[in-house]
């Protein structure tokens, strides 16, 4: 359990580094192909990043899941900020509301397997992401 | 994390490393307007052999610095990005464009020594 299951508080740009840094060393560890693990690494830098533009703090768990007859590593980034009003308009390309580019939410869809998004406005946002070993 | 900036005649030479912070990124990019302006430099060479993961951050941040240097009167070559980043970089649907990019920093630095040979 404790080795298959690491949380990363996210406060700051520094923590968006070392966020993606242990997951790329968990994705290494699951035995994620090095191409992989870098879509999972890319994938984390842009939820963390989420977490400090947008509700300033929170954190980003990663974790080893098992499948019917597969394995595979959970990312689960949540905060308690100001949510999402809108998330389908959210899940469009080039939609954003703190002038950055705009594209996480759908890129980091289309780098993981699997994508699910809670989000409450005014309670915050739990983005939760999967990737499948091939 | 300071990013080493070499001078190379008309050029200048960044290389970047893994672990770099938005904070670090932004610095760099004042650094390296700063040196073209003191050096008078015709060229930059990024190098991104090193960093693995080119998440949107980053990559806006290369386009902002390319634009500030060509605003400048320079050009900026990206080099070194290796294959799963750019794999990551497509999926994510972030592109470089407008920005020229090498396989290398030995390309690259053939690439300016071309151009500014023909223009001379």
């Amino acid at each position: 359990m404790s080795a298959g299951e690491i949380r990363v508080a996210i406060n700051s740009d520094q923590d968006i580094v070392a966020a993606r840094q242990k997951g790329r060393v968990m994705a290494n560890e699951l035995g994620f192909s090095t191409g992989d693990a870098t879509l999972i690494a890319t994938a984390i830098s842009e939820l963390a990043r989420n977490i400090v533009s947008y509700a300033r703090k929170g954190q980003v768990t990663i974790k080893m899941v098992n499948g019917l007859n597969r394995q595979g590593i959970a990312v689960i980034a949540s905060d308690d900020g100001p949510g999402i009003p809108d998330i389908r308009q959210a899940m469009r390309d080039g939609f954003s509301t703190s002038g950055s580019l705009g594209l996480g939410l759908p890129g980091v869809r289309r780098l993981m397997d699997e994508f699910e998004i809670t989000s409450q406005p005014g309670r915050g946002t739990i983005v939760t992401v999967k990737k499948w070993r091939q | 994390m300071e990013v080493p900036i070499l001078k190379q005649g008309a050029f200048l030479i960044a290389t970047f490393q893994a672990a770099l912070s938005d904070a670090d990124l932004n610095q760099l990019r004042m650094g390296l307007v700063q040196q073209v302006v003191k050096f008078r430099s015709r060229a930059v060479i990024v190098d991104v052999t090193a960093m693995d993961v080119m998440d949107s951050f980053a990559s806006r941040t290369l386009r902002e610095i390319a634009h500030m240097i060509r605003l400048r009167g320079a050009e900026t070559v990206i080099v070194g990005i290796q294959p799963e980043v750019a794999f990551a970089m497509v999926q994510l649907g972030l592109t470089l464009e407008g920005v020229a990019t090498a396989l290398d920093l030995e390309e690259g630095l053939a690439y300016l020594n071309d151009k500014f040979k023909t223009a001379n």
